[in-house]
Formats: structure tokens, C-alpha cells, sequence
């Protein structure tokens, strides 16, 4: 009977996302909706914390570091998001994203550290966790530091190329750590750096003003990032949430592009072209 | 190749794959058509649900053996930044839409 709650309580968290965004993109049960989505959060997290249990029927321990974590974090959070100015809603958003996106980073790094020669399958999906969560980490942080002015635009350049480089290193990395070629745990410290670069220069040259847009689009890539923790732990709920949020996200980020009468692509690249024509 | 292999004929990894195509779409549709109002409210709504990534962080937490103070350490920052997500997540969207049927009413 009790191995029946976790995975019922994971399918009404699920579904209390899909209920939640959708009435969140409505007027009048938005907020609502909100409260709906927090709710089955919380299912999930206590669920997860009471009931789970690996496929050896072992239990979860260290139940004091997790709970001083979560009232820890509860605490900071509630009390940031009550204090923080309607005007600097925004870049709390961010600040927010970019600790999904580091949650997410850091799990990856200790399922590394745990298992360095976890199977292809398993890297693969510790890899790229570790790529999207570290760059919607970088970028967001940026964003926050942009939006509340402790960070300047600044034109970087050739940053197209550099963009380009970092690209080219991450695949050539990724691939030499997830073959066996060079297995080792430089190559794995060497793509989380390589990442946060990216993920830096990634929000560097984009004008404050398309901001949102940029916060939309990283929020999308925590999503992702969630999601790489479902497959790791075959876990539903990550996996819905994080894929509802990762496609919802994007399309969240074309519309807000939309009404700005710009493309996506403008936005992104937009401003490299301006530096190409200014400098 | 075996990779490929494994992604088909395991019954449990297939199943996430399809969860995974058909929340793609769900995402899609289930905001289709939401007001240019509420684009920040979503987003900051949506930002609170991929807090889950929560779960992943208790559950490693929760594995590490109790000697192994890296694990420990990192685990605890992890449990504390995803609760930080969600919590701060759902209480800012919550403000901005309380904020929202104010105005609403005068």
C-alpha cells in the first residue's frame, strides 16, 4: 500500500503543474493557479522526502542537513521575496532561476563525484544537466547583476567567435569525457568552467532593456536542466515539470518577443550586430 | 550505439521519452494563448515550478553516506538553492499577482 502514495503523489504533483500553469495564463485564476502549482510542490517534496526509496529498498538518511536546508532556504527565500521592491521583481526572478539552475549544476557534480565511470547513458545525462544548469546559473546572475545595475552593457568583441570556441570546447570536452577517452575529473571541472564562461558571455552584450526576454529564455533552460535530473533518477515529476516548464518557457519567451515586435533572433544576436556596426 | 539500444528496448527509459514528447507539446498548448499582461507572472510562475529540480537535491542528499563531507556539503548548498527557487519562486509570483487584481479593482 505505501509504495502506491510516492508514485500517486508525483502523478498529482504533475498534474497540479499542467492545472497551474494554465491557470496561470489566465486573468482571473492566475493567482490561483499559483497556489494550485505550490501546493502540489510541496506533495511532492514531502513525498519525496518521507517515502522514497532506492531500488534496494533503502530509505533516504541525513535527514537533519535536508531539513535544515529546506527551512534554511524557505526562510531566505520567503523572507527575500516579501522584502524585494515591486520595481526589482524582475531581477528576482532571475536571482531565483540561477539558484534552479545551480541546484541543478550541483547534483550533477556529486552524482559525478559519486560515480566517475557511471555508465554512457548515465554521463551523458550528468553532462548535459551539468552544461544547462551551469550556464542558466552564469547567465542568470548576469542578468541580475545587469538589471539592478551592478553590471554595465558591454560589447565584447568578436564575441561571436568566442561564442563559437566555447561551443566547439564543450562538444570536444563532453565527448572526451562521456567515450572514456579522457575520463577524468579535470575534463569533467574543465566543461562546468567552460559552461559558466558561456553562460556569462551568453548575457554579456544584450541590452538591458531585452532583459526579460533573456530571464524567460534561461528560465526555460533550468526547465531542461530539472528534467536531466528526472532521467538521472527516473523520477516523473521532475521530468514533467521540467519539460513543461523548458517548452512553455520557450514559447513564453517567442510571445514576450512577439510584443515587443522583435524576433527571438534579434534579440539574441541583434546586439552583436550593433556592436559589428558601431565599433 | 548500445546507448540507442538501451533508450528502446528499456521499458522504463522509453516510458520517460514519451512522458518527455508528450509534456513538450502539453507546454505548448497549455499557454498558447495567455495576455502579454501575464507574460511576467507566468514566467516567474513557471520559474517556481522548475524548483522540482528540489527533488533531485533531497534525494542525493539523502544517498550521501555520512562520511562523505563533499557530497554532504555540496548536497546541503543544493537542497538550500532549490528551496530558495521554489519557495521564493511561488511567494514573488504570488506578490506580483496580488499586485495584479489590486489594480484590477480600483
Amino acid at each position: 500500500m505505501e509504495n502506491i502514495i510516492l508514485p500517486l503523489s508525483y502523478l498529482i504533483g504533475s498534474i497540479t503543474f499542467i492545472v497551474g500553469l494554465k491557470m496561470l495564463s489566465h486573468p482571473d485564476s492566475a493567482r490561483k493557479g499559483n497556489l494550485v502549482a505550490a501546493a502540489g510542490m510541496t506533495l511532492a517534496i514531502f513525498a519525496t522526502i518521507f517515502l522514497y526509496h532506492d531500488e534496494q529498498g533503502n530509505t533516504l538518511g541525513n535527514y537533519p542537513w535536508i531539513f535544515g536546508g529546506l527551512v534554511i532556504g524557505t526562510v531566505l527565500g520567503t523572507l527575500a521575496a516579501k522584502k524585494v521592491q515591486m520595481t526589482a521583481m524582475p531581477e528576482m526572478v532571475s536571482l531565483f532561476n540561477g539558484m534552479g539552475g545551480a541546484c541543478a549544476m550541483l547534483i550533477s557534480v556529486i552524482e559525478y563525484h559519486h560515480n566517475p565511470s557511471a555508465d554512457k547513458g548515465m554521463l551523458i545525462v550528468i553532462v548535459l544537466g551539468m552544461i544547462i544548469g551551469t550556464v542558466s546559473f552564469a547567465g542568470s546572475i548576469i542578468a541580475w547583476g545587469k538589471l539592478n545595475g551592478k553590471i554595465k552593457d558591454k560589447a565584447i568583441p568578436g564575441a561571436q567567435i568566442i561564442n563559437f570556441i566555447l561551443w566547439a570546447a564543450l562538444v570536444v570536452l563532453a565527448v572526451m569525457l562521456i567515450t572514456g577517452f579522457c575520463a577524468t575529473p579535470v575534463v569533467f571541472y574543465g566543461i562546468l568552467a567552460v559552461a559558466a564562461l558561456y553562460g556569462v558571455l551568453f548575457v554579456m552584450p544584450i541590452g538591458g532593456a531585452d532583459m526579460p526576454v533573456v530571464i524567460s529564455l534561461l528560465n526555460s533552460f533550468t526547465g531542461v536542466a530539472a528534467a536531466f535530473g528526472g532521467f538521472l533518477y527516473n523520477n516523473p515529476v521532475m521530468l514533467t515539470g521540467g519539460i513543461l516548464v523548458g517548452s512553455a518557457g520557450t514559447i513564453l519567451t517567442m510571445l514576450m518577443c512577439k510584443a515587443m515586435n522583435r524576433s527571438l533572433k534579434n534579440v539574441l544576436i541583434g546586439s552583436f550586430g550593433n556592436n559589428a556596426a558601431s565599433g | 550505439m548500445d546507448f540507442l539500444q538501451n533508450l528502446f528496448s528499456d521499458p522504463a527509459t522509453y516510458r520517460l521519452l514519451t512522458i518527455v514528447i508528450l509534456s513538450i507539446f502539453l507546454g505548448i498548448e497549455v499557454i498558447g494563448r495567455v495576455p502579454s499582461v501575464l507574460h511576467t507572472p507566468l514566467m516567474s510562475g513557471a520559474n517556481a515550478i522548475h524548483g522540482v529540480v528540489i527533488i533531485g537535491a533531497i534525494i542525493v542528499m539523502g544517498q550521501a553516506p555520512s562520511d562523505d563531507y563533499l557530497a554532504l556539503t555540496l548536497g546541503f548548498l543544493a537542497v538550500i538553492l532549490g528551496t530558495l527557487n521554489v519557495v521564493g519562486g511561488f511567494v514573488v509570483t504570488d506578490r506580483m499577482l496580488e499586485m495584479f487584481s489590486k489594480k484590477k479593482k480600483k
